[in-house]
């Protein structure tokens, strides 16, 4: 590998930003870690790893933790998910393995699974310990990984653990995607991603930043690799649609987050307005008010009961003084060169799900900066068109749905042998730790499919 | 903190409550005692000071640190166990007897009567093993007031060595015969304290009879060592980089503790008034106690834990759990649990429960099946969704089946349905089922299901009689001794 500087260092934290975005889930210390690992009853086939996406063998990993096994204990947590340390920051838990938890049905009290999970990731980089896994022999054979985000280092880890070439090639000058642009840094500083990865590259991973990977360079890049492997994830936020959307103080959610975590963007005007009411939306909202907006508005088209966050979020986001304006619809956008507010009318919804405007019911909300956050595109469609390159090319014909590539969901590969895929561009956007999980069973399908059977490093 | 909370200052509870409250006074061996709870001759008893705060505190009496001629210690002098998180499950010492001169010591013995006279103290003694030595010593504790004397047979680390202590609570003779010395001279109760590093306490417990005492207490702290620190491979307590083996208590002794003061009471040969000693932490451990055989209790490690206040809890638990039984002393309890104490040959044969889980109560932690299957009978099944019951899964595939689920995050937007899930039932599928035909009863299960009451163990043997194995051999239905015990329920 070429010499570069490590990614944490290419990076430089903005001071206001650390002090405002301070951690949501404090991390343990050992006395309180200890006694909640000892709380864990080590279940027989644990819910809380069926729960898992990536399968962690939760009830190993804290007992290690109670027996003060640290190495061993961050060595299972990797060992099924080689983002364990993002995972255990970022991972909705409460709808994945502390919502399994059987503690709910004994006192109430799930185990605090992440944090444990935290303390034991937190405690293998302070040991200054390598990545405890080492790549396998090599077998000359070779992937390209298109995105260098969760799902393909994912596969990229079980790529290289086989002894098997992962080149990753990604638009953006750093890795991790989502992982490192996305996440509230509340959550996953930025940092911290590219911490993980940079432990994960010990494997041997082949970067290739600032290269947005083409139809063209697709067909070249298969050419020239035993497999690729498609972690794209998906594109730009929609479009509202309406007039004065071109208007300066009117953004998008990714690219809030995406500056504000980049250091480019440390604060917002005074009040902003969020338009949609996914997760995404939250962390954008909470985000402004972190930011220093002092009004901070989410709007959203249907009731609360139809809203895409997580409860746990929404609840959040209104501890946070954000506040919901609920069965409103956008129908323009003024401003003036700048924005200054956003026209809105009240919509009620039908019998068939269908919303309609009420009468006479348009009113005006006044904004410094409107942020969209209702929904993200798909980005996959040059994969299905008809191919512009050589004749060697299969991937013209990939299949696709509503924009999503169609896996075989146990290995991830795609209508064409060739191609694997996994992660939001075909999942429809879900969460990292279902974007490891994907990359994963494709780095085993792949190298399945190369007929590669080496044990793991 | 208030005065003793004896019996009486509960009076407030309202008059009925008042009249029948019970009480906690009694004699042991001639001893007229308010309550049965003594603090164990250790550092809670080392001086008066000490010991007259404890009286305040609520115990009823005192072993006063024994005395001897004052003796070094090392220093550091205790390691302990802990469980889980818990700390001092168990509980070691490598400390001496009192290191204050004898004279020091009486006086306060002197002082501590006077302004206690209504309170047990009991001098414990340790001397050379020379008849005058001993006369002397029981003349100057009694003439100093103690209410009676306890000879302390049972030091196991130091004091043996130099032929005290254990080693003379070990060979029987010269318990005997020191008990003889000491009685040729007492005109107070003697109580010998047992070592419990022996291989059968009843032989002590004979020889101290013979002896002439008057009562027994058990047990002393058995020969232990705690553990080994894994970065220095120096065992605890670290006397300077070398340790020595020293004398457990504390609750894991708790067990072994009760097991001897059974053998002693149940056999006529070794039975005295009985004071019990060995990790009691609470009313509950001591109601144990009592219920085989003991009158009083003594406590060491509990209180040097969390100090003297817990003798409220002892006192105001043992009272509310007596009312509740109906027991107006102790004495209408000591020794009732002895006669369900029995040798194995005669045990009913034909008694058979079988494992039943309590599917309301399960929360699937899936405890019961692991351990029926990797230490019991291999008879709890997951085969609950199944179309009938499949005894053919194995542990090893339904973990396997898991390892294939693909589990994704719910999304509310992508997973209509999914945001109104709830936890707070178990899945049927996570909920064990045990074949009763082949459970052998043997508890396993329930004991590690955490949750209480979940699975209870059922008799199932509607209309056999009582049948032991000293009778089926009797009956000449087992021909040799060592013949295998044959399930009648098959
Ligand atoms: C605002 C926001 C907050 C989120 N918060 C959380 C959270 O708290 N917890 C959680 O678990 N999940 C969260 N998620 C979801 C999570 O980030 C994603 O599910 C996850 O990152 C998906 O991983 P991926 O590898 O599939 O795609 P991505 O992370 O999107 O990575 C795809 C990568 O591919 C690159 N790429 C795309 N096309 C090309 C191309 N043609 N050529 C080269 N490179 C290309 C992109 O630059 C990008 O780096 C959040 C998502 C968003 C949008
Ligand atoms: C530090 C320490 C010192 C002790 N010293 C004596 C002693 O001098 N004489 C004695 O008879 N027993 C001594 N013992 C034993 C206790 O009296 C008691 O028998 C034993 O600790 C068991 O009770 P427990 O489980 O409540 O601690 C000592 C115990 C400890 C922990
Ligand atoms: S479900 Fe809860 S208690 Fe059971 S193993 Fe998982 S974390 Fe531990
Ligand atoms: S009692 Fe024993 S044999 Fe019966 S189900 Fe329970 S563990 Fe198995
Ligand atoms: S141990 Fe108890 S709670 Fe756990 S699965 Fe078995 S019956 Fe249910």
């Amino acid at each position: 590998m070429s010499e570069r500087v490590p990614f944490p260092e290419q990076v430089v934290a903005t001071p206001e930003v650390v002090k405002r975005f301070g951690d949501l889930h404090p991390p343990f210390d050992r006395q309180a870690a200890v006694p909640e690992a000892n709380r864990c009853l080590y279940c027989f086939d644990a819910p809380c790893t069926i729960a898992c996406p990536t399968h962690i063998d939760v009830p190993s990993f804290i007992k290690k933790i109670a027996s003060g096994n640290l190495s061993g204990s961050a060595r299972t947590i990797l060992d099924a998910n080689i983002l364990g340390a993002s995972c255990s920051r970022a991972c909705p838990v409460e709808v994945l393995c502390e919502g399994a938890c059987v503690m709910h049905r004994y006192n109430k009290q799930p185990i605090q699974i992440a944090r444990l999970q935290r303390f034991a990731m937190d405690a293998l980089y302070e040991s200054g310990a390598p990545l405890p896994f080492a790549p396998g022999p090599e077998t000359g054979l070779s992937v390209a990984l298109i995105g260098a985000g969760p799902a393909s280092l994912a596969c990229a880890a079980e790529l290289r653990r086989r002894g098997i070439r992962a080149d990753l090639y990604d638009a953006r000058p750093l890795p991790g995607g989502l992982n490192t642009y996305g996440i509230a840094e509340y959550k996953l500083p930025l940092v911290e991603s590219l911490r993980e990865i940079e432990m994960l590259s010990q494997l041997g991973v082949e970067f290739h930043f600032e290269t947005k990977v083409d139809a063209a360079g697709l067909a070249e890049l298969e050419g020239t690799h035993d497999a690729v492997f498609l972690g794209i994830g998906l594109g730009a936020i929609h479009q509202l649609g309406v007039a004065g959307e071109e208007l300066a103080g009117v953004t998008n959610a990714l690219d809030l987050i995406a500056g504000y975590k980049s250091g480019a963007l440390t604060t917002v005007p005074k009040r902003v307005v969020v338009v949609g009411a996914g997760n995404t939306a939250i962390d954008a909202a909470i985000a402004s008010v972190r930011l220093g907006a002092s009004e901070v508005h989410i709007l959203y088209r249907r009731g609360q009961e139809q809203m895409s966050a997580f409860a746990f979020e929404y609840e959040h986001a209104k501890h946070e003084g954000v506040k919901f304006l609920w069965h409103v619809q956008p129908t323009g956008i003024r401003g003036d060169g700048i924005v200054k507010g956003l026209e809105l009318t009240r919509v009620a919804a039908t019998e068939d799900g269908s919303i309609v405007p009420e009468k006479d019911s348009a009113f005006v909300l006044e904004a410094d900066l409107i942020v969209l956050s209702i929904g993200q595109s798909t980005h996959a469609d040059f994969l299905s068109g008809s191919p512009s390159s050589g004749p060697s090319s299969t991937f013209g014909k990939i299949q696709l749905e509503r924009g999503r590539i169609v896996i075989d969901r146990a290995t991830g590969q795609t209508s064409q042998p060739k191609f694997f895929a996994g992660g939001d561009c075909t999942n429809g956007g879900r969460e990292v730790v279902d974007a490891v999980a994907d990359g994963k069973r494709a780095g085993i399908g792949i190298a399945g499919w190369l007929g590669v059977q080496h044990g793991k490093g | 903190m208030g005065s003793a909370l004896g019996s009486e200052s509960l009076d407030g509870w309202g008059c009925n409550m008042a009249k029948d409250r019970p009480t906690l006074t009694s004699t042991f061996c001639g001893i007229e005692c308010m309550n049965p709870f003594w603090l164990a001759s250790a550092p809670p008893t080392n001086c008066g000071e000490q010991i007259m705060r404890a009286f305040d505190a609520g115990w009823g009496g005192a072993v006063w640190k024994t005395i001897g001629e004052p003796i070094t210690n090392v220093s550091s002098r205790y390691s302990s166990i802990d469980w889980e998180g818990r700390r001092m499950m168990g509980f070691n010492n490598i400390e001496l007897i009192s290191d204050r001169p004898i004279e020091v010591n009486l006086q306060e013995i002197a002082e501590v009567k006077r302004r206690y006279p209504k309170h047990v103290v009991i001098a414990s003694l340790m001397v050379e093993s020379k008849r005058e030595s001993w006369h002397d010593i029981v003349q100057r504790a009694e003439d100093a007031g103690a209410d009676g004397l306890e000879l302390n047979f049972g030091c196991p680390h130091g004091m043996s060595e130099r032929g005290m202590g254990s080693a003379v609570g070990q060979v029987p003779e010269y318990c005997e015969k020191i008990t003889g010395w000491v009685k040729e001279k007492a005109r107070t109760p003697v109580i010998v304290k047992l070592t419990p590093n022996i291989s059968d306490i009843r032989v002590p417990a004979r020889a101290a009879k013979r002896g002439g005492a008057d009562a027994l207490s058990a047990i002393n702290t058995i020969n232990s060592i705690t553990g080994i620190d894994l970065d220095t491979f120096q065992p605890s307590p670290n006397v300077d980089g070398k340790s020595s083996h020293g004398g457990y208590c504390g609750p894991a002794v708790k067990p072994i503790a009760l097991n001897m003061v059974q053998q002693i009471q149940a056999d006529a040969t070794s039975m005295l008034p009985l004071s019990g000693i060995g990790g009691i932490g609470n009313w509950r451990d001591a109601a144990e106690f009592i219920l085989l055989g003991c009158s009083t209790v003594q406590v060491c490690t509990a209180a040097m834990h969390y100090g003297y206040r817990i003798v409220e809890d002892m006192q105001d638990g043992l009272l509310n759990w007596m009312a509740e039984k109906g027991f107006a002393t102790i004495e209408d309890f000591r020794g009732l649990s002895l006669p369900n104490v029995r040798e194995w040959k005669q045990l009913n044969l034909n008694y058979q429960i079988v494992a039943r889980i309590h599917a309301d109560l399960c929360i699937g932690c899936q405890l019961c099946y692991t351990a029926c299957w990797d230490g019991a009978h291999q008879c709890i099944h997951l085969d609950r969704t199944s179309p009938a019951p499949d005894t053919t899964l194995t542990p090893g595939m339904v973990e396997a089946e898991s390892a294939r689920r693909i589990s994704t995050t719910p999304i509310p937007k992508l997973d209509a349905g999914t945001s109104g899930r709830t936890n707070a039932i178990t899945p049927l599928e996570r909920i064990p089922r045990v074949d009763e035909h082949h459970c052998v009863g043997c508890n396993l299960c329930s004991l590690v299901c955490p949750v209480e009451n979940c699975i209870t163990m059922e008799r199932i043997d509607k209309d056999l009689p009582f049948e032991s194995w000293e009778e089926r051999v009797a009956k000449g239905l087992i021909t040799s001794g060592t013949g295998e015990v044959m399930s009648t329920n098959t």
